[in-house]
């Protein structure tokens, strides 16, 4: 396989509603901020670029079939090859891998991953009973199964067996709003305090309206290629691109329904030891996994990755981390799958200050300082969460953060991490049925 | 010379959106400020859904039998049926579950799909049974939902029938045993 680099990105202004503009053409401002930030025009793009790969999740959202050809005419990439992918919420982030995969095998030398989501055409009620949907229609949905309800079970469940607190899950929403405040993109920038959080309106107990991410229209894209493709990109521009190297690709699964996930062993990475997971802390001496308070896919995706990348103690190799937190709870599960801290420390790792942004005022009392910022930009509980276009949103972010050039895309470079040598972006779709991670290293 | 019998104009009707006047700036330049034109449109069908090899876990439900499955092979048992064994491929086969159970997890539902809005709140559930692998997602009924509680966890509940059966998995819910 050939080293795959990451050329550029763009992404559109995540909104509850886009009405003024259709998706194929939401997704035409992504694709031409992401030439415009390298110096391509647009016809020599079309000259070199090899062909693409669409993301988008609900055709119930568009009730168009075949959208991603629509994307493709409009952005004037006929005849060139083309696919889409769909994973429920993981879908940005297959889109990227697929892209990877593209250039890694040789059969392409540039080639553009776009994404979008337009959720914006039914009401929100309704939004989520086509998002429950990505649910056994047989035996979850007609129960009353909703997605919060799933995480709001799976927590309780967290909880239940490691002592997790609703204030710890706060944490996560003040830190990731405060965060956006800085981030131009954002579709929630606030101030707000654990207090706040918790005085929302219950959606689904103990998770409240400020501890959910909520539906938007919105499109990404990422530029990505092989040596020669920058070569033929420079070649064009006449200017030297600066390019970030994907190192580390890994995916896992897990059953659609929650009910099916095995109790068995947990699955360890490189600096965990069996006996980490035995012991009086864990509900009848030993953890079982991933029972429903794990990913397991989660887990698998970030061994994968990590083995590619040769990370082998993840918080002390990674500088940031842009991770999937549809729920402040899924942020606190997702730091155990990664490896950020052991199972069953989330709660206490989430109000700890160590994946904090240093230099913000988060008006919390936190203990210690930042290690490993996740979700410097506000995830997609700030940010939006326009399902096709997030996995690649976080591309376009850890790109900008690895180049250095969050202050000219942001506008404010408070979110900018020092001097970052590696990030990780995680994709995560249903309750844990497909999720992948990704690593990008400074070139 | 036009044929009189065919016709030459698509006739006009009354159903569907009708907008008349419908303002235009003059000035082709100007056409890019118009406001979007958004249509609300209904979208309903009726959709024919098979339960396939499941079907007698519904049927089971409407003669007030819990059913799970059990793999031929390896043992392993579904609280929520599977007719593939997940740990090695194997056939199943349908057994008689027991009534009673452990709450495994809950929540309460404030909001929930369009389809549920008006049922809230209710409490959603998994529960485990002895001897079975997986878990089982039901509803909770006879608890307070404003009193939600991690004490619930653990709790022993029993499963209680609909009487007149709607073929759907909420035809077996549970309260407390
Ligand atoms: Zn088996």
């Amino acid at each position: 396989m050939r080293p795959v680099y990451v050329v550029s990105g763009g992404v559109s202004k995540f909104k509850k509603a886009r009405p003024d503009k259709t998706f194929q053409a939401i997704v035409k401002e992504a694709v031409v901020y992401a030439l415009q930030d390298i110096g391509l025009d647009y016809r020599k793009f079309l000259e070199i670029v090899d062909g693409s790969v669409a993301s988008y999740f609900s055709d119930h959202f568009t009730r168009q079939l075949m959208a991603g050809i629509m994307v493709q005419d409009y952005l004037g990439l006929t005849p060139k090859p083309s696919h889409r992918v769909e994973g429920g919420g993981a879908t940005g982030g297959l889109c990227f891998q697929e892209a990877w995969k593209s250039v890694a095998s040789g059969t392409m030398d540039l080639c553009l991953a776009y994404g979008f989501e337009t959720m914006s055409h039914v009401n929100t009620w309704k939004g989520n009973e086509f998002i429950a949907l990505a649910s056994d229609v047989s035996f979850d949905y007609p129960v009353g199964g909703f997605y919060s309800g799933y995480y709001a079970m799976m927590v309780v469940r967290h909880m239940k067996e490691y002592g997790t607190t609703v204030e710890q899950m706060a944490h996560v929403s003040v830190k990731n709003h405060r965060n956006a405040l800085y981030n131009s993109y954002a579709q929630k920038r606030q101030k707000l305090t654990i207090g706040d959080v918790r005085g929302a309106p219950v959606v689904a107990w103990p998770l409240t309206r400020l501890d959910i991410c909520v539906m938007s229209d919105g499109a990404a894209c990422t530029l990505v290629a092989s040596e020669e493709g920058i070569r033929k990109i420079e070649k064009a521009t006449g200017k030297p691109v600066n390019a970030v190297k994907i190192t580390g690709i890994g995916r896992g699964t897990d059953a659609m329904r929650m009910s099916d996930r095995p109790h068995k062993d947990v699955i360890l990475l490189p600096h965990e030891k069996p006996e980490d997971y035995v012991g009086k802390k864990f509900v009848g001496g030993k953890l079982k996994y991933p029972g429903i308070h794990s990913f397991r896919a989660g887990r698998v995706a970030s061994l994968n990755a990590y083995k590619q990348a040769g990370i082998t103690d993840p918080l002390s190799q990674i500088d940031f981390v842009e991770l999937h937190d549809a729920y402040t709870s899924s942020e606190i599960q997702t730091y155990e799958d990664m490896g950020l801290c052991r199972y069953g420390e989330g709660g206490e790792f989430a109000a700890s200050g160590k994946t904090f942004m240093p230099g913000i005022d988060y008006g919390l009392k936190l203990k210690e300082k930042p290690v490993c910022p996740v979700n410097p930009s506000g995830g997609l509980i700030a940010c939006g969460h326009p399902v096709g276009a997030t996995g690649l949103m976080q591309a376009v972010f850890a790109t900008w953060q690895l180049q250095g050039t969050i202050g000219k895309h942001f506008g404010d470079k408070t979110l900018q991490v020092k001097n970052p040598k590696r990030g990780v972006i995680h994709s995560h779709a249903g309750t844990g049925t497909y999720v992948s991670v990704s690593i990008l290293e400074k070139n | 010379m036009a044929d009189k019998t065919i016709p030459t104009q698509i006739e006009e009707t009354d159903d569907g959106q009708i907008l008349f006047n419908v303002p235009l700036p003059k000035n082709p330049e100007q056409f890019k400020d118009l406001s979007p034109i958004i249509l609300k449109q209904p979208y309903h069908i009726d959709y024919i859904h098979s339960y396939g090899q499941d079907s007698p876990w519904f049927a089971g439900l409407a003669n007030k039998r819990l059913l799970g499955t059990k793999c031929q092979k390896c043992g392993y048992q579904f609280a929520t049926p599977k007719l593939s064994c997940m740990e090695c491929g194997s056939d199943c086969d349908w057994v008689e579950m027991p009534l009673e159970g452990n709450l495994h997890t809950f929540t309460v539902c404030e909001f929930g799909s369009e389809e549920f809005l008006k049922e809230t709140p209710y409490i959603l559930c998994l529960v485990e049974f002895e001897g079975f692998n997986t878990l089982l997602l039901s509803r909770l009924i006879g608890v307070n939902p404003r009193e939600a509680s991690l004490d619930w966890v653990g709790m022993k509940v029993k499963a209680k029938f609909r009487r007149n059966s709607k073929f759907k998995p909420t035809d077996v819910y549970f309260v407390p045993a």
